[in-house]
């Protein structure tokens, strides 16, 4: 999939911080680690010197996953990563992410949806990765990019275009919108806005996972939990703060960070004094791992061992995907810094067509099954906005419901009666 | 000999001692009491805080219940506000009922990101699907020279916070009431407990009972003027009643209770009735919960006013250190005797 040649044809001047803009007036900082770790785990990766461990202090291995993956691969050339069932499933998953990415961005066009949207284009090896791997139980919780991990997890398209559209057939209502996703049937945590809040509310899934097995005694349960977040939250306190509490209390989840090098406008290697964010981990007392996030199979055998570690109560684990996404950090981002070689680069590494060359190569699925699955999320997708289209708008009844559990909570009136049972307080706006 | 009616008397008296028997404890103690009443009624019931385990709790609240219930139920958190508030989050979403501690009602400004967005939006913006049955306590209020940031009052900063409720405790009664009952609800409730109240002494009821989280207490009825107030300030209130009861004034005194929302019908009652109000709280005169009630009377009650609301808070001013100028921040009795005075003219 990613061939020696690749790496000979890259540059090996790092990628400059200011390319072209001539009035910038930053010195880049000289960096005493080389910058050009990320373009492409074809480089082999340096094993951090701490693996010999202090099991004094608990700390894990850092693994160079592109290693053990080839290892794998040339043990036998007939033993495969996956079947051909999985290797449709995987496929269909990807297809489906990008062709409804790509059809919110023509709606946004249109103006049939508005805000802030941000759209997955490239990462989705990760969703598919780890997400495929999932039980209808285990939770996922993501940021504002968090309409194909919605996906993954098993909302159907028809919910989240309506959500995107603000309809009352969304997922939420048309309360939430794109940064908000939820899903209580799929344990699709959220969808939020601000970086780094939703790291702690994983934690406390994986809290309530731990408590059910050694509190509530249900000893078979093995209920795991996925966040989702990018490189620029690495930076972030709750990052830190829950890699020490999952950690401490070997809490059944694990952080996996779309390291897509760029947070808006901010590229990773300015923001981060260390951004090689997998050797963080270790320092908290969980592995880290660092998997080349365009190669859904690579991150596959990674989401296997560590949601293994954390199903049998070993722990969480940190691991770090690079990956890339081709559209801007949103549709409204114009996308000006960010060098075009670094993005054909990437683009030179989509994992979709990485993974339809490896089915087709392997002889897992013919040209014309892809073809097929093609067609049918497309009909998927076309669905999906027609469906939304159709759905009523909110009424202004909807307003004030679900802004508390028990609506008492808005109150005893002059009159004395609770407020939520005086037909006309939903008409009106919530007075305290 | 005793009469009949003497017999009639102690029978009633003797009734009243055996179905309501009571028994004596501090604050600190009921608040104690109703939290372990409450993790053995339901097992999801859980403590997470700094210090709340083995410590027992920075104020004793927690004393007792780790060795109990054992230190999952009972965590012992790192000193990470934000992150292990938005753990219980989680949990709540997820099938607990976490009770957050914060070990100061101030450093829970440390958690307002997931307070504020997640505690009280998580509820609406997932269209209803996940609910957060959290509550959020600690201690807060003007201390005895504490210093400025371990004075806060942070009642008027949460106020405004869509999806949450607010109470605020008093006296051991309403303490054990308050807590059970916010455990009880499916909203996220902050119960805001004053450190200068935890050793009040009080004989509360044996038997299970929990206190209405939207309703105001009526602590004193009267006629002349209506006081409405919370937390320590109900004390200095009484003691500034007294003053004035024997002056041969005759005021109404409710505890709101109820930071958020207002009980409108005792408030509105009593207003109707002596149409003079005067608020007293401990937290800082600008955006402060008397701020709110103001706005709340003037708009449903104006045609009952004969004189504009009075207002009494604490000065807009970092609590300071020294004794005789944290003094004069609060709100002391003589000045509520003086507005009072004002108000009746």
């Amino acid at each position: 999939m990613n061939s020696a040649s690749c790496a000979a044809k890259i540059s090996t001047q790092p990628f400059s911080l200011n390319p072209t803009s001539p009035t910038s007036h930053d010195r880049p900082l000289v960096s005493p680690k080389p910058t050009s770790l990320f373009l492409g785990s074809t480089r082999k990766l340096r094993l951090s010197s701490s693996s010999k461990l202090n099991l004094h202090r608990r700390s894990g291995t850092v693994v160079a996953v592109s290693d053990v993956v080839k290892q794998k691969k040339s043990k036998s050339t007939h033993s495969l990563l996956i079947t051909k069932e999985e290797g449709l499933e995987l496929y269909e998953d990807m297809i489906l992410g990008r062709a409804f990415e790509d059809m919110c961005a023509q709606m946004y066009y249109r103006g049939k949806m508005f805000g802030f949207v941000h759209l997955y284009n490239g990462q989705e090896a990760v969703s598919t990765g780890f997400i495929k791997l999932l039980k209808q139980q285990d939770s996922v919780v993501s940021t504002y990019r968090d309409h194909v991990h919605a996906l993954s997890k098993g909302v159907p398209a028809r919910a989240v275009m309506s959500e995107l559209f603000g309809k009352t057939t969304g997922c939420c209502r048309g309360q939430g919108g794109s940064m908000h996703m939820f899903s209580r049937e799929h344990n699709l945590l959220g969808g939020f806005a601000f970086i780094g809040e939703g790291i702690p509310v994983a934690t406390g899934a994986a809290f309530t996972s731990k408590y059910k097995r050694e509190v509530l005694k249900e000893a078979d349960c093995d209920h795991v939990t996925l966040a989702f977040f990018g490189d620029g939250t690495c930076n972030n306190g709750q990052f830190f703060e829950c890699l020490n509490m999952a950690a401490l209390w070997k809490l059944p989840i694990v952080f996996v960070v779309e390291n897509n090098l760029w947070a808006i406008g901010m590229s990773h290697l300015r923001a981060t004094s260390d951004p090689q964010i997998y050797k963080k981990g270790p320092a908290f007392g969980m592995p880290g791992i660092h998997v080349d996030g365009m190669d859904v199979l690579k991150v596959r055998e990674v989401a296997k061992d560590a949601i293994g570690r954390a199903r049998r109560g070993e722990g969480p684990t940190l691991v770090e995907c690079e990956t890339y996404r081709f559209r801007g950090h949103s549709l409204a981002d114009p996308d000006e810094l960010r060098d075009p070689a670094e993005k054909a680069h990437y683009a030179a590494r989509d994992p979709i067509t990485a993974l339809k060359k490896y089915l087709i190569e392997n002889s897992l699925a013919s040209e014309a099954d892809l073809k097929a699955i093609d067609k049918k999320i497309d009909e998927v997708v076309e669905d999906a906005v027609e469906f939304a289209d159709e759905s009523p708008v909110p009424s202004q009844s909807q307003l004030l419901e679900n802004v508390f559990a028990d609506p008492k909570g808005f109150g005893i009136g002059p009159d004395g009666r609770y407020r939520c049972e005086d037909p006309k307080f939903t008409e009106g706006t919530a007075h305290v | 000999m005793l009469t009949p009616f003497q017999y009639l008397l102690s029978g009633i008296y003797l009734t009243r001692y055996i179905l309501y028997s009571r028994h004596e404890l501090l604050l600190f103690e009921a608040l104690q009491e109703g939290l372990e009443e409450e993790m053995e009624r339901d097992i999801r019931v859980c403590v997470m805080g700094e210090d709340v385990g083995h410590y027992g709790g920075s104020y004793k609240v927690t004393k007792g219940l780790a060795k109990k219930f054992g230190d999952l139920r009972v965590l012992d958190t790192p000193i990470a506000e934000n992150s292990f508030t938005g753990m219980g989050i989680g949990a709540a979403m997820t099938g607990l009922r976490p009770v957050v501690e914060g070990m100061n009602m101030g450093f829970l400004l440390l958690a307002f990101n997931q307070i504020s967005n997640n505690c009280g939006m998580l509820h609406y913006t997932s269209g209803g699907q996940f609910t957060i049955p959290i509550v959020i306590r600690g201690p807060g209020g003007v201390g005895r020279q504490l210093g400025a940031e371990h004075s806060q009052r942070l009642e008027s900063y949460f106020q405004s916070i869509p999806g949450i409720q607010m109470v605020a405790c008093s006296t051991p009664y309403n303490a054990k009431g308050l807590m059970k009952a916010a455990i009880r609800s499916e909203n996220p409730v902050i119960l805001f407990e004053h450190v200068l109240l935890y050793n009040l002494k009080e004989r509360i009821p044996d038997e299970d009972y929990i206190c209405n989280l939207e309703e105001a207490e009526m602590v004193r009825p009267g006629e002349h003027v209506t006081i409405l107030t919370y937390s320590r300030m109900r004390y200095h209130v009484m003691q500034a009643a007294k003053t004035l009861v024997n002056k041969g004034y005759d005021p109404e005194v409710i505890d709101i209770r109820s930071l958020k929302p207002f009980d409108l019908y005792t408030i509105g009652n009593s207003v109707k009735k002596t149409h003079r109000v005067l608020i007293v709280e401990e937290c800082m005169r600008t955006g402060g919960i008397g701020a709110s009630l103001i706005a709340a009377i003037t708009e449903n009650f104006n045609d009952y006013l004969d004189a504009p609301i009075m207002c009494l808070s604490s000065q807009d001013v970092p609590t300071p250190y020294a004794g005789t100028l944290e003094e004069v921040t609060v709100v002391q009795p003589a000045q509520i005797v003086t507005a009072v005075e004002q108000l009746c003219q």
